[in-house]
């Protein structure tokens, strides 16, 4: 077995060990069940666009409390030392790390399943659009788990590393909202960067290979940003 | 087996370590010897790729530390200062872990396991997780982490920092068994441990090294001196320094630090200093009886290592 699948199984194992997981889980389903059906009878259409549209927001605050851990608990117990100097290289120590998030979140999205089958039953649901949104929402949170995952490597506490990384993904999403306030020249540039249009996009059954390559390239630069700061730390 | 060149390492100004040179041959036990903050850690942490060193070299076997540092991860076990082991994890589970990064084929993986539990005692607590343990089980499961994949070069730093006495004979005996295949670096500030476990002593302080020899060299050198301890009652310094004056061999006679005990008013407590190749006791016994005093102690006492170590770490 390869040195990063090794890791990934225990940082996937380490999520549910502690309780830490199942509460972030359980208040997830709560947030995310009552803002989805509170307002899904009021509206009367057969979809989880609601769902999806609130996503990214929800995610700014939960995916930080699932990376705040990745690195600086590390740091705190001195674990970082006995990982580092075992034969594994700082790539394979960030990809485990950020793939055990990613398929940690994967499985917290699992539960909301439930809601596409309650809500096909009410009506005529149209799967795509579903479909799509759940790649949509594992791309997301694989983007928000590289920032936590950099975010993390800068620090030995937990709470500076959720703040910090809930204050970035939070940024990110919000900036559609700003951007009217800003002037044309600059624009275009941050309409690009915000992680708004591109994952509504994505929601809506639509995945264009520029949303795409947008995903990718804020987890590579989040990786590379990490990688230098731990090479640093030699 | 492991030369090291001119290593030295910064951290921001400050020198850690400053141009290091050390040979390790197969099969050694070498003991980094010095103070708290003398750079110790540094050394090893550089040495085991934990630290990139600023200049200088390292080389394990035909590996270099700036290329091929995978391999000589490979190469070694190390248990960094404190054992700090995955807390949430049980035993079991984490050496099972470190075998399958460290390259242990998964069918050996279980014989390799039970192994390392017979040789560092590790029975009852296999399934209780790393937080639960004391810290002497703590640090029996980072040997073991260490010695899994039967690693060619062993580093430990402090193995028997914070443990109870019976604990540090236990981690001392297994380091010695180990010791007879393996290379072992570790390092430790205690005289009497050093000298009981290594074949070699490299003393350091202020990031370099002042000492680098085998321990009964290094012993030698620091008992080229006796020290007479003589405790006397009903007797004062001037009347014995008159009566002790000629004897051949003593060449210095002063009161001793107060010990431990603390000093008594009635007792007069001396030391007195002659080289290795004199033994003047009986001379000053039959001295002594001719006096009304009462003898309460005497006796000679050779200082080695310690005297060497305070020498070295305190003059420069």
């Amino acid at each position: 077995m390869s040195p990063t699948r090794s890791m990934f199984e225990r940082e996937f194992k380490a999520y549910f060990i502690s309780p830490i997981a199942y509460i972030v889980i359980a208040i997830f389903l709560m947030v995310a069940g009552w803002f989805f059906f509170s307002a899904y009878f009021l509206r009367g259409q057969v979809s989880l666009t609601t769902f999806f549209t609130l996503l990214p927001i929800m995610f700014s605050f939960i995916v930080p409390a699932i990376t705040m851990k990745l690195f600086s608990e590390e740091y705190n117990t001195g674990s970082y030392e006995m990982l580092l100097t075992l034969p594994v290289t700082i790539k394979q120590i960030l990809i485990a790390k950020l793939t055990a998030a990613a398929a940690f979140i994967a499985v917290m999205l699992v539960p909301t399943g439930v809601y596409a089958v309650s809500v096909a039953f009410t009506g005529d649901l149209e799967w795509g659009p579903v479909i799509g949104g759940y790649i949509g929402a594992v791309l997301l949170g694989g983007v928000f788990s590289a920032i936590g995952l950099f975010v993390s490597s800068l620090t030995r506490n937990q709470i500076i590393a959720f703040i910090l990384a809930a204050a970035i993904c939070f940024g990110l999403t919000m900036m559609d909202y700003a951007l009217f306030f800003l002037p044309e020249s600059i624009l275009s540039v941050l309409q690009y960067l915000a992680i708004g249009t591109h994952f509504a996009n994505i929601a809506k059954g639509v995945v264009d290979s520029r949303d795409l390559l947008y995903f990718f390239s804020v987890v590579f630069v989040s990786l590379y940003a990490a990688y230098l700061v731990l090479s640093e730390k030699q | 087996m492991i030369r090291v060149e001119n290593l030295t390492r910064y951290y921001d100004d400050f020198c850690a370590v400053n141009r290091i040179n050390l040979d390790i041959s197969r099969g050694e036990i070498l003991g980094l010897l010095g103070p708290n903050g003398a750079g110790k850690t540094t050394t090893l942490r550089m040495l085991t790729g934990f630290l990139r060193p600023t200049s200088g070299s390292i080389r394990v076997k035909d590996f270099s530390v700036d290329k091929d540092i995978l391999e000589i991860k490979r190469l070694m076990g190390y248990l960094p200062e404190s054992a700090p082991l995955y807390p949430d994890m049980l035993v079991y589970d984490y050496l099972n872990y470190v075998a399958g990064l460290r390259g242990v084929a998964r069918s050996d993986r279980l014989s390799r396991i039970r192994g390392m539990v017979d040789m560092c005692g590790l029975d009852n607590v296999m399934h209780q997780p790393v937080a639960e343990l004391s810290k002497g089980y703590k640090q029996r499961v980072g040997l073991a982490h260490a010695l899994i994949n039967d690693p060619e070069v062993l580093v430990l730093d402090e193995p028997t920092s914070g443990l109870d006495p019976n604990q540090i004979v236990e981690i001392r005996d297994i380091i010695k068994q180990i010791g007879k295949e393996k290379t072992i670096i570790f390092s430790t500030h205690i005289l009497s441990e050093a000298e009981a476990t290594c074949d070699r002593i490299a003393i350091i302080d202020k990031g370099r090294i002042v000492a680098d020899e085998s321990t009964g060299a290094l012993k030698q050198q620091g008992g080229q001196e006796n020290y007479i301890h003589l405790t006397l009652a009903g007797a004062d310094l001037a009347s014995v320094k008159a009566l002790l004056n000629d004897v051949a061999g003593i060449t210095e006679i002063r009161e001793a630090p107060a010990g431990e005990n603390g000093d008594r008013p009635d007792e007069l407590r001396l030391q007195l200093r002659c080289p290795a190749t004199s033994d003047p006791r009986r001379d000053i016994y039959s001295r002594i009886r001719q006096k009304d005093w009462d003898l309460l102690a005497f006796y000679s006492e050779t200082p080695s290592l310690e005297n060497i170590f305070r020498k070295l770490t305190r003059e420069n």
